[in-house]
């Protein structure tokens, strides 16, 4: 079988030189097709002694695997090159902005009720609602706020319309969370631990002031819980929410009807150039107000106040979120403007929770 | 509550600093709002000495003056009449601020020659009203000195500090300077002084009696005393006592209304006078029949209800008690005998009156919190001698009805509530010795309670007082302790999960979350179903915020237009929040709505940019639907209420009854109404109507997929064109239940060119339909059998026909 290498030179080099798919295919054909030149050499093997066979048939075999390779080769290199021909002409602008997608946000008020119920869900407290619109005894008499009592007029109340024919005291818009207390403690008893958050309304609007706000309620009853777990359970809250170190609190005595002792909060912070700082310096800022739960608040709640004890507490929601992320009109929260909603706005899946730091 | 330091005093056996008082007083629960302190505003002036004084050269009424000062010899300018040489002056150098002026003083040219300062007057410094002159200091005081030292050693009432304290309402007794001296004491600042003891000797009986009306007696005023004192001279009180009202910012008016005054902060005793002689015949405490008239001391014509409290004579009403007297048979400079009075007056009565006449007076403010009712004789008797004393005249014997009503209670005391309820470690002694201070009785280990703590009424308020007293600064925080070991439980309920859910998947929706009041004006409320009486505020601030919401819609319809006022035309706003169907508190309800506005994004050089329609509502409607718990089978029916469009809105419901959701475009007349420029569409989801599940489990059903080719074909119906697409989907899937999967409408052909094609009032859908099988795969045969299934009862549910 001579010329063998000739062929293996001719074929190879026609396909090194072809320039397309088609003039491939003409010397696939050429060569390992049926009648190709190839395919006559291997047909005339039969003719062949075993010994003559034994030496050419692997020989025609590698030179038809090498023919065919180098055509598989070559296609690929070709579909390549076309590939990046096309390519090359398929030019966008990318400095283009994306298709547009609207983003969503979450009011600054429901993140930070979040916020608030995250690290109080950690010492076990639950969440509790209760109406907005409050009958009198839920919002007043039953937190120890007699009719004539003076602080009543402190309260600023909305009262509902009453019809004439109508012979209880008119409905009120809850000026505080505390009526879900009494109403927790009705239903379930001690001891208890909960929170409650939500609307609130006094009629009071000015640069500080808007007729609704939110509050939340803490309420902790059980067999000896004192003001001093009341003092750590704020003292913790405060460091878990404002993400700082070192809090320090001062309790200030005051009063609260509901709640005997009484004592106003404050924060020990600076004041830096407007920016507030809490943990450091020399001023001192009032927070919130807690007690321990008065005897009279806990009979209103079916509770013995002989055999339980605990602790209440009261805060601003929206007052908080402003000195956490430093908003600084609570009027805007109720305004609706979409530039303050993106602005102050939270991620739809920016979830708050403890293991992944609470404003993440 | 206002007083100055030399008034407490008067009370307050103490050395301790103003601030030290001040930290003590917020400290016990007498919050300090202000503190004004000469000492503090005038610490920088300084004592100089004028050594040489001479005209300015181009001005005649001033004058070019050496003084020597603790700078040295300074040249100051000055124009008062009295500036001239061998005087002592007050000297504010540059760089002093000067209060009465409201100016830091600089160096400056006056008429061309410099001037390193001032030399003061009184009112420069705020120290009165005197400026004919500047100040000149007698007794050779030191050259260079501090101004404020001198004045504490001269005139010490000059520099006395002012501080302001807020009252709780359950501290009447710190509504009197001697209270609040009590409380100081008991804190250790300092010793309470002895009371002032006063003995009258009357000399006749007093031509005026009292009485108060049975039903009085017994709830209204259980005590009244008083006195006549014949031959007064009144007229401008003496200066101790004008300077000692207006230090707190009162207006001396005459002796005897100063001196009421001067008890009313010293004792928190509200006292009245009567001139004697206008009253006619005896005085009679009782209550209104309605309709009288009273010109009041402020000027004010006031009209009496029944069942107010008042005193009158013989002709008529004289006084609202314990609010306010009347101008008629008031005291003027010319009372010659007058009838001092001291009364205790019911807290409840005198806070049902004073709201219903809305007069805020210091009487009614002390009365409604409540005064010590067992002083009521001995503030008579004190006041009596200081009108002795200071306007003469001869008081008559006591003139008493009623008694002083019995407040005596006590409580017993376990020193160990200090620990178990405060978490503070008080000996006992100390505890025993705090009460005794702030006026407790200690029997034993009962407590009674002084006559001037109204507020003081159980156990826990004696630990309350203790645990004030010795500071709740000091109290250390206590872990509390865990409910349970190990991993807290889930705490939050099905409902509040839901809640988060709505929001947050409404979120990703991407609308932005609005917090919107929950009241609004009534004829917006009327276009969404509500403003009705039953959710009317009574006492609105404003008529925009005059009724409860029946829904989120009217809030995010408003907050749209206020932002497309603003240029922002698009917009997808939305609000989780509570609605109110009625006004008793189960009326109220948890809505998630949404709101889309305008286009569904910017112009974009894509094309993508659409106007938002019932479609797109729909879509999040049921993707929060989902996200919350619905099943994915609802019914969708019309009807939607009249503020959607009638044609282009819908309900999602499980049932005729429980519908879960509203959607579709909003009505014009409303977006007119609101000022929206739409298109507009929304939904409304009812969160709570979601069926909860009964059973809570984790384990989802097994997951059947088979292995055999799934079959799609596509069908297209020519039906009337308000045959509902549903319908069509509904009767296709009805074919073959076990072999159908799932059908969807991919094409709608409608409008004038579908009707040239298939007739008037045609229109065209087109569906695909998914075959599964189960068991074999499906052969042509099967599949024409199917088909022809489809066709039939599609034509059978919607009279259509297979367009060829």
């Amino acid at each position: 079988m001579d010329g063998l290498d000739a062929l293996k030179t001719k074929y190879l080099e026609s396909i090194m030189a072809a320039g397309n798919e088609a003039e491939l295919e003409d010397l696939r054909v050429a060569a390992v097709g049926k009648k190709g030149e190839i395919s006559l050499k291997m047909r005339e093997l039969g003719k062949m002694t075993p010994e003559e066979r034994q030496v050419a048939g692997p020989a025609l075999n590698a030179l038809k695997d090498e023919v065919n390779s180098a055509i598989t080769a070559k296609k690929s290199g070709l579909a390549d090159a076309a590939l990046d021909a096309r390519l090359q002409t398929e030019w966008i602008d990318v400095s283009l902005a994306g298709r547009p997608r609207r983003e969503g946000t979450i009011h600054p008020i429901s993140q930070v009720t979040e916020e608030v119920v995250s690290i109080f869900a950690s010492l076990g407290f639950a969440v509790a609602e209760g109406p907005q619109i409050e009958n009198d005894y839920y919002n007043f008499d039953a937190l120890n706020i007699a009719p004539e009592h003076p602080s009543r007029q402190e309260h600023d109340t909305f009262y509902m319309h009453c019809e004439a024919d109508d012979d209880r005291p008119p409905h009120v818009l809850r000026t505080h969370t505390s009526p879900v207390q009494i109403r927790y403690m009705e239903k379930h008893g001690a001891p208890c631990r909960i929170i409650c958050p939500g609307r609130v309304y006094r009629a009071d609007y000015d640069q500080t002031h808007t007729p609704m706000f939110h509050q939340y309620e803490g309420l902790c009853i059980d067999k000896d819980i004192s003001m001093a777990n009341l003092k750590w359970t704020l003292e913790e809250f405060c460091r878990a929410f404002f993400e700082v170190d070192d809090v320090e609190l001062r309790f200030r005595a005051s009063h609260f009807p509901f709640t005997e002792p009484s004592a106003e909060v404050d924060i020990r912070c600076s004041w830096d150039k407007g920016q507030l700082k809490l943990g450091q310096g020399d001023d001192w800022m009032e927070i919130l107000g807690c007690g321990m739960v008065h005897p009279k608040v806990l009979e209103a709640g079916g509770i013995d106040p002989s055999e339980w004890q605990g602790f209440a507490f009261g805060m601003g929601i929206d007052r908080i979120a402003m000195l956490k992320y430093g908003i600084p009109d609570l009027r805007a929260f109720f305004d609706s403007d979409l530039r303050w909603l993106r602005h102050y706005g939270f991620a739809s899946l920016d979830m708050p929770n403890l293991h992944g730091g609470i404003s993440g | 509550m206002k007083f100055t330091l030399s008034w407490l005093k008067n009370h307050l056996d103490t050395e301790a600093s103003i601030d030290d008082i001040t930290y003590a007083l917020t400290d016990l629960g007498l919050e300090v709002e202000e503190v004004v302190n000469p000492m503090d505003t005038l610490a920088a002036f300084t004592i100089g000495y004028v050594t040489h004084a001479e005209k300015h050269p181009d001005a005649d009424k001033l004058r070019v003056c050496k003084v020597d000062t603790d700078d040295g010899e300074l040249q100051i300018i000055c124009g008062a009449p009295n500036a001239r040489e061998g005087i002592h002056v007050v000297v504010a150098k540059p760089g002093v601020y000067v209060p009465g002026i409201d100016t830091a003083i600089g160096v400056g040219k006056i008429r061309g020659i410099e001037s390193y300062g001032m030399m003061a007057s009184e009112r420069e410094m705020e120290l009165s009203d005197e400026h004919d002159g500047i100040i000149e200091l007698a007794g050779e005081p030191a050259i260079g000195s501090k101004f404020v030292d001198y004045l504490a050693k001269h005139s010490p009432d000059k520099i006395d500090p002012m501080i302001d304290i807020a009252i709780t309402p359950n501290r009447p007794d710190a509504l009197g300077i001697r209270g609040i001296a009590r409380d100081l004491a008991a804190r250790g600042l300092g010793v309470l002084k002895p009371e002032p003891t006063a003995e009258i000797k009357g000399g006749f009986k007093s031509d005026i009696n009292v009485t108060i009306d049975a039903d009085v007696m017994e709830k209204g005023c259980p005590l009244f005393t008083g006195r006549l004192i014949k031959g007064v001279k009144n007229g401008p009180s003496p200066a101790w006592l004008q300077a000692r009202l207006k230090s707190i910012g009162l207006r001396p008016i005459s002796t005897l209304v100063d001196i009421t005054n001067l008890f009313t902060y010293e004792y928190n005793r509200p006292l009245h006078v009567f001139d004697a002689d206008i009253v006619k015949g005896d005085l009679r405490v009782h209550f209104a029949k309605g309709g009288e008239k009273l010109m009041a001391l402020d000027d004010v014509e006031y009209t009496l209800d029944a069942g107010m409290m008042v005193i009158s004579d013989d002709n008529g009403v004289e006084s609202v008690a314990g609010i306010m007297g009347g101008l008629p048979s008031g005291c003027t400079d010319d009372t010659v005998n007058v009838f001092l009075e001291s009364a205790y007056w019911d807290p409840i009565t005198i806070a049902m009156t004073g709201r219903k006449l809305k007069i805020n007076s210091d009487a009614r403010y002390r009365f409604e919190r409540g005064v010590d009712p067992a002083f009521t004789p001995k503030g008579l008797d004190l006041a009596t001698a200081l009108i002795l004393e200071l306007c003469g005249g001869e008081a008559s014997d006591m003139v008493v009805a009623g008694t002083v009503p019995v407040t005596t209670r006590s409580y017993h005391l376990n020193t160990d509530r200090v620990k178990s309820l405060v978490g503070m470690d008080i000996p006992g002694d100390t505890q025993r010795e705090t009460l005794t201070a702030l006026g407790f009785d200690l029997k034993g280990d009962d407590a009674f309670v002084p006559s001037w703590r109204p507020d003081v009424l159980g156990e826990a308020d004696l630990v309350e007082e203790i645990a004030r007293v010795a500071s709740l600064t000091k109290l250390q925080g206590v872990p509390l302790p865990p409910l349970s070991v190990g991993v807290p439980k889930p705490i939050l309920t099905p409902m509040q999960r839901r809640e988060t859910m709505a929001r947050r998947t409404i979120a990703a929706l991407g609308y932005n979350e609005c917090v919107t009041y929950s009241f609004i004006d009534q004829p917006t409320a009327q276009m969404f179903g509500g403003g009705t009486d039953a959710v009317k505020i009574g006492n609105p601030i404003s008529t925009d915020m005059s009724h409860m919401r029946p829904s989120l819609l009217p809030g995010l319809l408003q907050a749209a237009a206020r932002n497309q006022a603003r240029g922002i035309m698009d917009m997808a706003l939305f609000e989780v929040g509570p609605v109110f169907h009625g006004g008793e508190p189960e009326d109220q309800e948890v809505l998630a709505t949404g709101l889309l506005v305008g286009y569904t994004g910017p112009r974009d050089p894509f094309g993508a940019r659409r106007a938002v329609d019932t479609y797109d509502a729909k879509a999040d409607a049921q993707a929060v639907l989902s996200a919350i718990g619905a099943p994915e089978k609802m019914m969708v029916m019309r009807g939607a209420r009249e503020w959607w469009h009638p044609g282009r809105s819908g309900k999602l419901s499980l049932g005729p009854k429980n519908v879960l959701c509203a959607f579709g475009e909003l009505h014009p007349k409303v977006l007119a109404a609101i000022g929206v420029k739409g298109p507009a569409v929304a939904f409304a989801v009812y969160v709570a109507k979601v069926p909860f599940p009964k059973t809570k489990t984790a384990t989802r059903p097994a997951l059947a997929v088979s292995d055999l080719q799934a079959v799609e074909r596509d069908f297209a119906f020519v039906v009337d064109d308000h045959v509902e697409a549903l319908t069509l989907l509904n009767a296709a899937k009805g074919a073959d239940k076990a072999l159908i999967t799932d059908a969807s409408v991919f094409d709608v052909f409608g409008g004038d060119k579908a009707e040239a094609q298939m007739g008037a009032g045609k229109k065209s859908i087109a569906i695909s339909v998914r075959l599964q099988p189960k068991d074999t795969t499906l052969t042509d045969k099967d599949i024409e059998a199917v088909s022809a299934k489809i066709i039939d009862k599609v034509s059978k549910a919607t009279g259509g026909t297979l367009r060829s």
